[in-house]
């Protein structure tokens, strides 16, 4: 185990070099130029080279590279172009809010995703089954923003049962963990469906029927548990799918999390954060898939490491 | 010497005619207002954007300022000036008794160094370049020397600032954002982070700013002016969706929707009666042209830049923008001084806009290009321009481009044949004509990355602009508004641009609100001037 895990953290690590590199390429070949946006339209061509010199734009695309690694891994993020604060700290003041929403939105999911997949399973092909199924398929296809706009509409806007937006209070949550976890509830039910029948048609609960247990203990205390072991595996990687998904979620409903900041960078071509938030992502995505692989490695003993 | 001196008397009444009744009324009571982004910086040296641009106004003053709702300068910080004979010298009488709101009395010595500090290259300010005519600003902003040389602390109540040239716009420049008086031992506390933790001489002081949720201001109990301001605190909500803020308008849970009315809301919301007297519409400083580069042909022939102009149905596109403005014939928008109300420009005519282009030779027309950026409504805009010139024969290319990707190319001498300059048209920074000419008309503009995208460069008219810019004398003024006048009317027969419309401004209010409409729009408090906005409730 120590030898895989440690395995795992250099990948890890080299994945997020990889990362590094790769929004750094791509933002450096961005025709926008940051000096002149700093600089501002009045500014002489002396101020726009004395700021690109105090920032180092000047020098060589590998020399910006090595100095902007050098100082990550001093735990500096550089300060942003636009609201000239330290990225560190900007992103640091942002990410409980991101957090919360994420626990919310898997708690959200997984309530409605097993509820509707249990109810299908046990309907298995009546209307309420397809009926299900099709709000599943739509959970998995409808945008976010779509989602979240309708949502914010009904429930806060014309029923008024939420704030419409902001922070602060559980109700604030509510509509934002929703969406977030809409589309997570759509694979989820599907996922649990089929894996309901599956477990359904196994010799242990025949024997269960016929030992003459109740239908609710059959399908609680036996079948369930059974159908969510490939489930709970997939959870940390929810971690990584929402963190796109948190862009346009914290957007539309004014959440002060990372995703808004980075949607807010992108807006203001604001390079430092957007680098930030990119390396936070990649590190949730990373550090998620490695909860995920070894969750399943002790839920399913039928996985063994090599 | 001419003397300029406001006894307190009188910048008193200046005060009480912003408002009707402005004295009457009550202190008290908050608002909230809201935005989408996050505010960037509340540096006054740093900050220059739409949301912070009125927000730093009311946390910091400058030497002058703008009677509220208009774009008449008064003095601010300063009591009194004298301007010398050449024009050359300006000296401000502070006014005693300001506290920062550290409590510490602001002096010359304050002023002196938030000038310094703004030329300062470490500062990287965007506002540098304004203060090019203050004597030492080459030495200063190169980092040779320590501080313009052209600014001295006579006094604790006397400042004096020498030009190297005369420069009539000088005085606008001091109503600058970029002009705030900051205390030297807060900046020197905070440093980077000085902007998000203001301290200044305004009507407000802000007390919170939580990342993302909100920034908030209250009353500056020890503020100069008597009265103001009206508010107790101010709440700014941040990260709010227009669309969102809207509907929670509606609610009342919100009072200001800080970036307006969305557009795909737009015409919904203008014909709800239960808005009718909560939006305010108001002039912008703003112009929408088509650059045509002038060295580039056919655009070198006036004719063909003529017959262009007479062949866009500029109604039509502000249909487009659902009226959300008013065409344009020249490049001065209504609200600046030296707008000629009587001139015509190139009226919409296309049967003389194909006679021009016969007379041109270019009967059968021509292919160019029309850069726009790739945001709505600009390509919409950039369609109707295409088809109105293929009914003259010219077959336009569309180039759709991201803004910065825009700006490059104009700012090449032989790149965008055309340019529509939504989405990245010029806003005066301040309201003079000058604003207005010399990065995007004059000569200056005319290099490479500026933005005179049409590279016209008329050396005479640039002398003319300069001689206009050093009439100082405050009786010259009239007649140096009229020579600017003169000067538009000449370019515009020349036409390089293509004035299509002017912006109009729209805020949108709860009734719990209120206050005299200019503040609402204001020109230069942009969007609204926080100062002046009242409580109804608690009148």
């Amino acid at each position: 185990m120590p030898a895989y895990l440690f395995r795992r953290i250099l990948e890890a690590a080299l994945i997020l070099l990889g990362v590094s590199l790769v929004t750094y390429i791509l933002l450096f070949l961005l025709p926008a130029d940051p000096v002149r946006q700093i600089a501002g339209r009045s500014a002489t061509a002396e101020t726009v080279e004395s700021i690109r010199r105090q920032l180092g734009l000047d020098l060589p695309f590998y020399e910006q590279y090595w100095r902007y690694l050098t100082s990550l891994l001093q735990g500096d993020l550089g300060r942003s172009y636009i609201q000239r604060s330290e990225v560190a700290e900007l992103i640091a003041a942002r990410l409980p809010a991101s957090l919360l929403l994420m626990v919310a939105a898997i708690c959200a999911e997984l309530a409605m995703g097993l509820t509707m997949g249990i109810v299908s399973a046990v309907r298995r092909n009546s209307s309420t089954d397809q009926s299900l199924m099709v709000l599943s398929f739509v959970g998995v296809s409808a945008p976010q923003f779509v989602v979240g706009i309708l949502l914010l509409y009904v429930f806060a806007y014309q029923l008024g049962w939420f704030p419409i937006s902001g922070y602060g209070t559980f109700g604030h949550l509510v509509l934002p963990a929703m969406t977030l976890g809409f589309m997570g509830a759509g694979w989820y039910s599907r996922m649990m469906r089929s894996s309901m029948l599956n477990v359904l048609g196994q010799d242990f609960i025949r024997t269960a029927r016929a030992k003459g247990l109740g239908k609710a203990r059959i399908l609680l205390r036996h079948t369930v548990p059974n159908a969510l072991l490939p489930i709970i595996a997939m959870i940390g990687i929810d971690i990584g799918i929402f963190m796109s998904g948190i862009v346009v979620v914290e957007s539309v409903f004014g959440w002060p999390g990372i995703g808004q900041l980075a949607w807010q960078a992108i807006q203001r071509v604001d390079i430092p954060i957007i680098m930030g938030v990119t390396l936070v992502a990649a590190c949730a995505i990373v550090i998620g898939n490695l909860l995920a692989d070894i969750v399943a490695l002790f839920v399913d003993p039928r996985i063994k490491l090599k | 010497m001419k003397k300029w001196l406001l006894t307190g008397v009188a910048s008193a009444a200046i005060f009480a005619a912003a408002g009707a009744g402005a004295s009457d009324i009550k202190q008290g009571g908050s608002m909230i207002v809201t935005y989408k982004d996050d505010v960037s910086t509340l540096d006054p040296a740093i900050g220059y954007d739409w949301q912070n641009w009125s927000m730093i106004k009311s946390l910091f003053d400058g030497l002058m300022d703008y009677k509220p709702g208009t774009t008449e300068l008064v003095p601010d910080l300063a009591e009194s000036f004298e301007i010398s004979d050449d024009g050359l010298v300006y000296t401000f009488t502070l006014r005693q008794g300001v506290k920062f709101h550290n409590g510490r009395e602001m002096t010359a010595k304050d002023v002196k160094y938030s000038l310094d500090r703004v030329a300062n290259p470490k500062t990287q300010s965007p506002g540098a370049g304004f203060f090019g005519s203050i004597k030492g600003f080459d030495e200063a902003s190169s980092g040779s020397a320590e501080g313009l040389s052209g600014v001295e602390a006579v006094d604790d109540n006397t400042i004096r600032v020498t030009l190297a040239r005369p420069d009539a716009t000088f005085l606008h420049v001091m109503a600058l954002n970029f002009a705030s008086v900051v205390p030297e031992e807060s900046v020197a506390e905070h440093g980077a982070d000085f902007g998000t933790n203001p301290v200044g001489t305004g009507a407000y002081k802000m007390t919170d700013w939580t990342r993302g949720q909100h920034v908030i201001f209250e009353r500056n109990a020890d503020y100069y002016q008597a009265g103001l301001p009206k508010l107790d605190k101010i709440t700014f909500e941040v990260g709010q969706e227009p669309i969102v803020a809207l509907l929670r308008l509606e609610r009342g849970e919100v009072d200001i929707a800080g970036d307006g009315i969305p557009p795909a809301k737009f015409l919904e919301t203008m014909k709800d009666p239960k808005f009718k007297d909560q939006i305010v519409e108001g002039k912008q400083l703003h112009t929408g042209y088509v650059t045509m580069n002038v060295k580039m042909k056919p655009f070198d022939d006036v004719r063909v830049r003529k017959a262009v102009a007479m062949a866009i149905n500029k109604d039509r596109i502000v249909r487009i923008i659902n009226g959300r403005a008013v065409t344009a014939n020249q490049p001065l928008p209504p609200l600046m001084p030296g707008y000629d109300s009587d001139y015509s420009g190139q009226p919409y005519d296309v049967a003389g806009a194909k006679t021009l282009m016969a007379d041109a030779g270019m009967a059968d027309g021509f292919t160019t290009e029309l850069y726009v950026a790739n945001t709505d409504p600009q390509p919409r805009i950039a369609q109707a321009i295409q088809q109105d010139l293929a009914g003259i024969g010219i077959k336009v290319e569309l180039r759709s481009l991201a803004q910065s990707n825009v700006i490059a190319a104009g700012g090449e001498e032989d790149q965008a044949p055309m340019i529509w300059s939504g989405g990245m048209a010029w806003i005066a920074d301040f309201p003079d004509p000058s604003n207005f000419y010399g990065p995007i008309l004059g000569c200056g503009g005319a290099v490479q990355g500026g933005w005179n995208w049409s590279w016209y460069c008329n050396a005479e008219l640039d002398e003319r602009a300069k001689k206009a810019d050093a009439m100082t004398d405050p009786s010259q003024a009239d007649a140096r508004i009229e020579e600017w006048k003169a000067i538009f009317t000449a370019i515009q027969e020349e036409a390089p641009w293509v004035p299509i419309f002017n912006e109009q401004r729209f805020t949108i209010r709860s009734d719990r609100l209120d206050g005299p409409d200019g503040i609402f729009v204001d020109p230069v408090h942009i969007p609204v001037h926080y100062d002046h906005v009242f409580d109804k409730g608690v009148q």
